[in-house]
């Protein structure tokens, strides 16, 4: 008989074994489906690794691809890490993104020194309320934040569609092609975000932005004190409050930190990306949503967030490129599902190991007996 | 039942050839203290665990149940404690559920109504559950036992939720239940009512029958003086060097304190306790009688409604465990790993949970690790907790250190006050020696101590005071020398009417 008992002790090496284990059962996974389609299994994985880390082009293409999975991937992996579900990410972002372009279009004249900062300020002030409002609700409340936050996300993407779709707002371009087509307004030049690099390589400044941010969260975590206060309150709340932990406040502030770091990541889709505010755009992409991927599959750690967020990245870079007739539709949806599936299964090996053999028998404690 | 005998997993023998016989038409009351094996039994009784040794029997007949399901089929029916009744279902639904019949409404209605009305059990069946008092609720359970032609029905501890007017109704009940044939196994701890309801009472201690008495043939002081008294009688003089109390220095100060309770019955009620410096109280008494709500509320994690408490003369603003952890105050709560101790951090995290806000831990928001590992390998090594490292996750370690881990964070920090609650229960004789002993260096050391204890050997043999409680009042106080185990049983089953106080 195959049973499952739990672990005591989690060994260094699955934490890495892992996640690369579940990244090749996915892919295999990944070929039979291909296969099954009668496509070359092979050849296609071929032209989606040379579409994303081929050239110096594609793996900037990768890494512009991957910085709003980054920031979501974070957001995620912050609130995750402490049990609270925050599904808004997306809602997060998108506040974000209607903030930063905000701040782009106001301040935009005066120069990229005032009007980057206050795009990056900007959103994420915005995605920290949107964020902690639910926040405030679950910790003071009890409300459950998978609801709340996912509301969330249509009354930000509500908003958003308002601004350009249903009103002449600062946000909606009325000129030109504008009286056509509903779109947002560009940015002035001086507020689009500069990317780093040469030679056909480009790092945008949200990455960097995000790789900051990561090694500030894993250095928040190890080194301070809320960080400490953070890995009781996921541990043990009641231990927490045994300690004299704020709990609520606690919960609170982390909420709080994920919806800023998913509003950076809006920030950066304006300042990085697309230069101004396109509701469709946003809801299509739905990056809030993928960055709960990215963050299961770095399993919560930050620095972690990085690579798998690249991984990701590349999947979508390749998957848009490669868009055609003999391309399998769907196949870079499919894969990231994969993903997610092997990761969240392979967690479950972490915290159990399969045995085969007969049951030992059950540990009783005193408090199981006691009449 | 002859001699059951129950061993569970780690050498604990929970019913150790127990012998309990029940004649139809009687109320017999199980009497003993938490842990003495009363719920086992009676587990095994109605066939939720299978006795290791021992045969039960049934109106002459030896049965072997596989599941609840049996006994009921063969008319054993138990009342929890926690009701298992389906809170969003009417009454009448409840009565259906797992009856196996067909689903008719308002013919069980009718039942309820009539069964109800013979046995003065009146509730509404349309109602649902969750509108019902905790009482009626368990109505509702022995109707349902009563409906399925229980002929003996095992109430568990029955009146620790219920007001004294709902308990005389119930006892009514059980009266007449066994005017009709019936026998009702009525499990308690209280004194008053085993002696007020009851026909027979077998006492249980440590899992071992002590024996069954006739109640008109017996008083509340035997029956206190078997529940509670030990064959083996500690002897006091095994202390050596037993801590000397400092009259004159006044660590811990409660005046007039109360909080509320999970149950009326544990509200902490006008508490005043005072500890001397190098002075160990014990509060004795049967659990849920207000020790645990009253050590959180000294401590601060639980609110309090009145009262004041003062450590070493400062009072306390009730600001809670980080103002109390300044005070000096010290708290081993009863559920150490999930309460006392973060159970997956390592154990460096966890001698570290009240220090790492204060200098040298911490320095502003940041955490010095050197000195917090510094400080876990220095108190591992002057406990001796025995692990692997300090990186080791908590939970892994034995019961015994885990509670080193507990003690050395709480003891190493000299605090003015250490509250104690359950420190030695479920360990080892030889961790329980030494938490004890580590308790009586606190002691020394100038520590005044509260221990909270269910446990009247280990209180007798540590303590300076011995304090009882029951239902949320110190009913009585206890100098060492004149502790008499008779009247403190007959304290802790509520037995207040004697001169009990001391």
């Amino acid at each position: 008989m195959i049973r499952l008992e739990p672990r005591l002790t989690r060994p260094k090496w699955l934490s890495v074994a892992v996640p690369v284990g579940s990244i090749i059962v996915a892919a295999i996974l990944g070929a039979l489906l291909i296969t099954l389609s009668g496509n070359d299994a092979g050849a296609t994985y071929g032209r989606i690794g040379d579409r994303a880390f081929g050239s110096v082009t594609a793996w900037s293409d990768t890494i512009l691809a991957a910085t709003p999975l980054l920031l979501t991937g974070l957001a995620a992996a912050a609130a995750f890490k402490m049990g609270l579900f925050n599904i808004g990410g997306q809602g997060q972002f998108v506040m974000g993104a209607v903030a930063a372009s905000g701040a782009g279009l106001l301040l935009g004249d005066l120069g990229g020194f005032v009007a980057i900062p206050a795009m990056i300020l900007a959103g994420m002030l915005a995605g920290a309320v949107w964020a902690a409002i639910p926040g405030f609700f679950k910790t003071r409340f009890g409300t459950n934040e998978v609801i709340t936050t996912l509301m969330f996300n249509y009354i930000a993407a509500n908003i958003a569609s308002f601004l350009i779709f249903g009103s002449e707002s600062f946000w909606r371009l009325l000129t030109g092609s504008g009286k056509v087509f509903p779109q947002g307004k560009p940015i002035a030049e001086d507020a689009v975000w500069p990317a780093f690099g040469g030679g056909g390589f480009n790092m945008p400044l949200g990455f960097i932005l995000g790789c900051v941010a990561a090694v500030a969260l894993w250095a928040l975590y190890r080194y301070t004190r809320f960080g400490f206060e953070i890995g009781v309150v996921s541990d043990s709340p009641e231990a927490a409050r045994y300690a004299g932990i704020n709990v609520p406040r606690t919960g609170l502030a982390i909420m709080t930190l994920s919806g800023a770091l998913a509003g950076l990541g809006g920030a950066s889709d304006v300042g990085d990306i697309r230069h101004l505010l396109d509701p469709k755009g946003l809801g299509q992409t739905g990056y809030g949503y993928t960055g709960i991927v990215v963050a299961a599959l770095a399993r919560w750690n930050p620095i972690a967030v990085i690579p798998v967020s690249i991984l990701l990245g590349a999947l979508a870079n390749a998957g848009r490129s490669l868009q055609g007739a003999t391309f399998p539709a769907g196949l870079v949806g499919t894969l990231q599902g994969l993903l997610l599936f092997c990761a969240v299964s392979g967690e479950f090996l972490t915290r159990y190991r399969i045995r085969r053999g007969a049951r030992r028998p059950a540990k009783a404690t005193a408090e199981v007996i006691g009449a | 039942m002859r001699g059951i005998t129950k061993r569970f997993a780690g050498g604990v023998v929970a019913n150790d050839g127990v012998d309990l016989d029940v004649a139809p038409g009687e109320v017999h009351a199980l009497l003993g203290e938490n842990g003495a094996g009363k719920s086992t039994l009676s587990n095994v009784l109605t066939g939720l665990y299978r006795q290791d040794e021992g045969t039960v029997s049934l109106f002459g007949q030896p049965v072997s149940f596989t599941s609840p399901k049996d006994a009921i089929a063969a008319g054993v029916a138990m009342v929890h404690q926690h009701f298992r009744l389906v809170t969003k279902f009417t009454v009448a639904e409840n009565f259906l559920l797992g009856s196996g019949g067909n689903f008719d409404a308002k013919h069980a209605a009718e039942r309820i109504t009539a069964l109800g009305k013979e046995y003065g059990l009146e509730v509404d069946p349309n109602a649902n559950v969750w509108e019902l008092s905790v009482g009626e609720q368990q109505r509702v359970e022995i109707l349902k036992a009563l409906d399925r032609r229980a002929k003996v029905l095992i109430l568990d501890e029955p009146t620790a939720v219920l007001t004294p007017q709902e308990s005389d109704a119930l006892f009514a009940t059980m009266r007449r239940m066994v005017e009709d044939g019936r026998s009702v196994i009525f499990i308690s701890h209280k004194l008053q009512e085993v002696m007020k309801v009851s026909d027979r009472v077998t006492t249980l201690r440590d899992g071992k029958t002590v024996g069954t008495v006739v109640t008109k043939e017996t008083t509340s002081a035997e029956l206190a003086r078997l529940m509670v008294g030990r064959s083996v009688v500690f002897n006091e003089d095994d202390i050596e060097d037993r801590p000397e109390a400092d009259p004159d220095r006044l660590v811990l100060d409660v005046k007039n304190l109360s909080a509320d309770g999970v149950r009326p019955q544990s509200s902490p009620k006008n508490v005043d306790l005072q500890v001397h410096a190098g002075e160990i109280v014990a509060i004795c008494g049967v659990s849920g009688n207000g020790q645990r709500e009253l050590a959180a509320s000294i401590y601060g994690i639980r609110k309090r409604t009145s009262g004041t408490v003062a450590v070493d003369g400062v009072q306390s603003m009730a600001k809670g465990p980080r103002e109390s952890t300044k005070l000096g105050l010290a708290f081993i709560p009863e559920d150490r790993l999930k309460t006392g101790l973060s159970a997956s951090l390592p154990i460096h995290a966890n001698l570290a949970l009240k220090g790492y806000r204060f200098p040298p831990m911490s320095s502003g928001p940041f955490l010095k690790h050197k000195v917090m590992r510094a400080n876990a390998e220095d108190l591992v090594k002057r406990y001796g907790i025995k692990t692997p490292s300090i990186d080791t996750p908590t939970r892994v370690l034995s019961g015994g250190n885990v509670q080193k881990v507990l003690l050395a964070r709480e003891i190493g920090s000299k605090p003015h006050v250490l509250i104690a609650s359950t420190p030695t229960r479920g360990l080892d004789v030889g961790a329980i020696e030494t938490v004890r002993s580590l308790l009586m260096d606190a002691a020394r050391g100038g520590t005044g101590v509260l221990l909270i204890t269910e446990d009247l050997d280990e209180a007798m043999a540590l303590a300076h005071r011995l304090v009882v409680m029951f239902e949320g009042r110190i009913v009585g106080e206890f100098l060492r020398g004149d502790f008499d185990i008779e009247k403190i049983g007959l304290l802790m089953g509520g037995h207040t009417d004697k001169d009990g106080a001391a």
